[in-house]
């Protein structure tokens, strides 16, 4: 009869073995999903170092081939590249400025146990995200307030991201202690000076995170710009990106000739070297970004 | 002093008191009034022949028209079977980032796991129209890399992005590529609330690595999964407009023409300011129909639902 302490070491043993099985299946599976996620993206990066030709001829796999910086110098002859990527920038910073104000306040404020009426405001909110007039109203109204192909559009009607504001108010439920206000209060303190002097200090990590969220979220739309935007001074970048990969993919039809292929040749490479320079900005600000993704999804999303 | 004027007396107290909370509301309360609540009224012109020059309220009445006009179309049956086809079909690879999560879960603490996380997290981050010009490059028959990889066998590839019937494929599948390690961080995080204790009082039992999955981790996760499953029946028919726009072309029209395109192209391009309304009407209508539909099911059988 095996003894229990035997009983306890064979199953111990078998399960080691099960166990350093599984662990690599595990690791193969992560380094299969690497590849099939990284892949994609590297072949980009090196086609666009390379000859067109090789690209095209199945000779770029692992390294760029023919390596040359053309697809790059040809970014400088589209000033609409360039137009649309200071349009971008500016509709981030300002489009983000404005949602952090108004997301934020609005979170902070609906966060409060004391606020007469909470249940309703709330209620106001989240009814939108559900229930919208629709793509024809929404248009109309703001081309009657004369928002129609202007700067503004970009970045005001559409700045209040309720996702954003519940989040953020669960993040001030759960992290600002209420004797905190109600200490100030006795010092004197009103709201808004408790809000801007003691709560947004605190509030750090959820500042970024929304931030980031607002951000990134400007730097990749094109659809507002599609709806809203005529003036081709004011496309965002993204609208001339997408300009770009289906215009080509047009100009890969174009007939023969030595000018048409010259033409063709470039009009190729861009396309590599578009995706590349517009997509490099978030992919560096990302990294240093994602300690507080992290942090901040976690306090707020998995509690609300 | 009456009863009801006392009261009104200290609610008026109460909202004066906090007369700032109701400032910093302000911002977001008008333009959501402004440019989304008003708008709301706007859906009238479903049930109207509007004319732009006579402005919402002075165009005639039409009623039903032009829903009876879409239900009637050809169009209804194509956009109505793509959109349900695709969402359903999107639908499909929701556990997808659980799984995910899980298996994340269980690797080690370490470098590896971080630098893992990290690159996993990245395709989200990529704009949709950067997504799109990979997929038109990586498979473009001519020279993108499936063509390579067809002509090492010496086959000429076939046009994926010109087929209807891929589309759906195409779609959903690229948005697992993109999205499956940002979903999952929700679970992750989840998961990384749970209680270690049990985890060792499984391994003392002599569980394996699989049996603890099954009866820790994922009954944890059935809340989240649950809450955000509800979310996403919600959507159904709300298949995303910018992604499809991006990929549709002449080839595979028949398999992308979803609810959303169609009215945009109704509308936008055409002018036809009424019929497209009563589209998008109709399918606001669904969505919130089946959410609610959702959400009373779940309330019976579980303990989650969203209100």
């Amino acid at each position: 009869m095996e003894g229990t302490a035997q009983l306890k070491a064979r199953s111990k043993r078998k399960r080691w073995s099960t166990d350093s099985i599984s662990e690599i299946m595990l690791y193969a599976w992560t380094i299969i999903v690497l590849i099939i996620t990284l892949y994609p993206l590297y072949f980009i990066v090196i086609a666009s170092f390379s000859d067109p030709y090789a690209v095209g001829n199945g000779q770029v796999w692992i390294f760029p081939k023919g390596f040359t910086l053309d697809g790059y110098k040809e970014l400088l002859n589209h000033s609409r590249i360039w137009i649309g990527y200071r349009n971008t920038i500016a509709y981030t910073i300002i489009g983000t400025l404005i949602g952090l104000a108004v997301n934020l306040s609005a979170a902070y404020a609906l966060s409060r146990k004391d606020l007469f009426g909470r249940k309703i405001l709330t209620l106001f909110f989240i009814f939108t995200m559900f229930f919208n007039g629709g793509l024809i109203p929404t248009f109309l109204t703001i081309r009657d307030f004369g928002l129609y192909d202007t700067f503004l559009v970009m970045v005001l009607p559409f700045a209040v991201g309720v996702f954003d504001i519940i989040v953020a108010r669960t993040f001030f439920q759960n992290s600002i202690p209420s004797d905190l206000w109600e200490a100030a209060q006795m010092d004197g303190c009103g709201n808004l000076r408790y809000y801007f002097l003691i709560v947004l200090p605190l509030s750090k990590a959820i500042i970024s995170v929304l931030a980031l969220w607002i951000a990134v979220g400007h730097w990749n739309s094109y659809f507002n710009a599609l709806i809203y935007i005529n003036n081709q001074e004011l496309y965002p970048l993204q609208l001339v990106l997408r300009n770009i990969l289906i215009t080509n993919q047009m100009q890969s039809d174009m007939g023969s000739g030595e000018a048409a292929q010259i033409a063709l040749r470039l009009a190729n490479m861009l396309r590599y070297s578009v995706i590349i320079v517009a997509t490099i900005p978030i992919m560096c600000v990302y990294p240093f970004v994602q300690k507080y993704f992290n942090q901040g999804v976690m306090i707020g999303a998995v509690k609300s | 002093m009456s009863q009801y004027t006392l009261r009104m007396k200290r609610t008026a107290a109460k909202i004066s008191k906090n007369w700032g909370l109701y400032l910093l509301l302000l911002p977001a309360v008008v333009l959501l009034i402004l440019f989304t609540y008003k708008p709301m009224y706007g859906v009238i012109i479903a049930f109207k022949d509007y004319n732009p020059s006579l402005g919402i309220t002075g165009s005639p009445w039409a009623g039903f028209k032009y829903f009876e006009k879409f239900f009637n179309s050809y169009q209804f049956e194509v956009t109505l079977k793509n959109t349900l086809y695709i969402s359903l079909y999107s639908f499909a690879t929701f556990p997808i980032p659980i799984a995910f999560a899980v298996l994340v879960n269980q690797m080690r603490q370490n470098v590896y796991r971080k630098f893992f996380q990290t690159v996993t997290y990245m395709p989200h981050f990529i704009s949709t129209v950067v997504l799109i010009g990979i997929m038109m490059i990586l498979l473009s028959p001519g020279n993108g890399l499936i063509g390579n990889i067809y002509r090492l066998f010496g086959a000429e590839a076939p046009n994926l992005m010109g087929s209807a019937g891929l589309f759906s494929s195409l779609y959903v599948w690229s948005d697992v590529w993109q999205q499956t390690g940002w979903n999952s961080i929700i679970y992750l995080a989840a998961l990384s609330a749970i209680n270690p204790n049990l985890y060792e009082a499984a391994k003392v039992d002599g569980a394996t690595r699989w049996q603890t999955v099954r009866h820790i981790d994922l009954p944890m996760l059935m809340p989240t999964a649950i809450t955000l499953l509800i979310l996403r029946v919600g959507g159904l028919l709300g298949v995303g407009f910018e992604k499809v726009f991006l990929m549709q072309n002449n080839l595979n029209i028949s398999g992308s023409e979803v609810l959303s395109t169609y009215v945009y192209k109704i509308g936008l391009l055409s002018a036809q300011y009424s019929f497209s309304s009563a589209i998008n009407l109709f399918n606001t209508v669904i969505n919130l129909i089946l959410l609610i539909i959702v959400n009373q099911i779940s309330k019976k059988y579980s303990e989650n639902s969203i209100w």
